[in-house]
């Protein structure tokens, strides 16, 4: 292991972190909601009603965030290493894991682990793990 | 059951903030997320910072909501509740992750990021709907067949 000192961002980082847990305990206190963004998506198809609303509203405010970044700091375009076709794969498997497993990286990762839920630990190491060894994987076996 | 009006605005600037965090972190950046998943490469440890913050606040938060009857809008607490590990969980978690390092995008960054309208965040985000709709396909497909074998 080599640390890519040139790459980390040790204060954004943290910062970005404490506020998306700012996010995630507020959406608790306020909504008595976990803040897990595949969750929040599947529940909008079936729509049921009553209970479309706040998921819609959420997904706005997630859609307006890079537009609000915009106005402080320069926000740079994703770059994918990915091509399309990997994508469209990793897409699906993305979709169809989290709903699979009951959650993602803000579900089971930032709000699981906030909860201190056993299950939630086991969700996390589980993609963390299968995460690591796909990286190793494409760029160090396949290239 | 209902989430009443009062709760959209709050819901969009919780939507807001999380997205915004999002983008201070970097983690909007899928090459960004693939090094530091890269343990065995050139290691970006940023991502460990980001979860450390972020699960270092969300306790305070989930701590205090446990201490409440209701949520501060009035409403029930609606947690998933704590059902143990089993087959589905692992191995559910387990495609998400090969997906998630393949790509480097996980669902939140997905909506993040097509607000900016790039090709491939777009590819990105359509296939991931996709997969979420195969998987309810798929598990309704099962409760039919349960209910089929118990008539």
């Amino acid at each position: 292991m080599q640390i890519d000192w040139q790459n980390f961002t040790p204060l954004s980082a943290l910062a970005g972190g404490a506020t998306i847990g700012l996010a995630a305990g507020l959406c608790a206190l306020l909504l008595g909601r976990v803040a897990g963004v595949s969750g929040i998506l599947a529940g909008l198809a079936p729509p049921r009603p009553g209970d479309v609303g706040w998921r819609l509203a959420f997904v706005a405010g997630l859609l307006a965030a890079p537009l609000a970044f915009a106005l402080a700091w320069p926000v740079a375009a994703p770059e994918f290493d990915a091509s399309a076709a990997t994508l469209v794969l990793a897409g699906l498997l993305v979709g169809f894991g989290a709903r699979l497993g009951s959650g993602c990286t803000s579900g089971h990762g930032v709000c699981g682990l906030s909860r201190l839920s056993p299950r939630s630990a086991v969700a996390t190491a589980t993609f963390m793990g299968a995460a690591l060894l796909t990286v190793f994987f494409v760029r160090h076996i396949v290239q | 059951m209902n989430t009443p009006k009062r709760s959209f605005i709050p819901a969009f600037a919780l939507g807001l903030l999380f997205g915004f965090g999002l983008c201070l972190s970097g983690m909007t950046q899928p090459t960004k997320v693939q090094g530091f998943l890269d343990v065995f490469g050139h290691w970006d440890p940023s991502l460990a910072l980001v979860m450390g913050g972020a699960v270092a606040v969300g306790l305070v938060g989930f701590w205090l909501s446990r201490r409440l009857d209701q949520s501060l809008l009035g409403e029930p607490f609606k947690f998933p509740p704590e059902s143990g590990v089993d087959g589905q969980l692992l191995i559910g978690s387990a495609i998400f992750g090969v997906g998630w390092g393949l790509s480097g995008v996980c669902p939140g960054p997905a909506i993040v990021n097509l607000a900016l309208f790039g090709e491939k965040a777009v590819i990105f985000a359509a296939a991931m709907f996709g997969g979420m709709a195969l998987e309810k396909l798929f598990a309704l497909r099962a409760r039919i067949r349960q209910v089929e074998e118990g008539n």
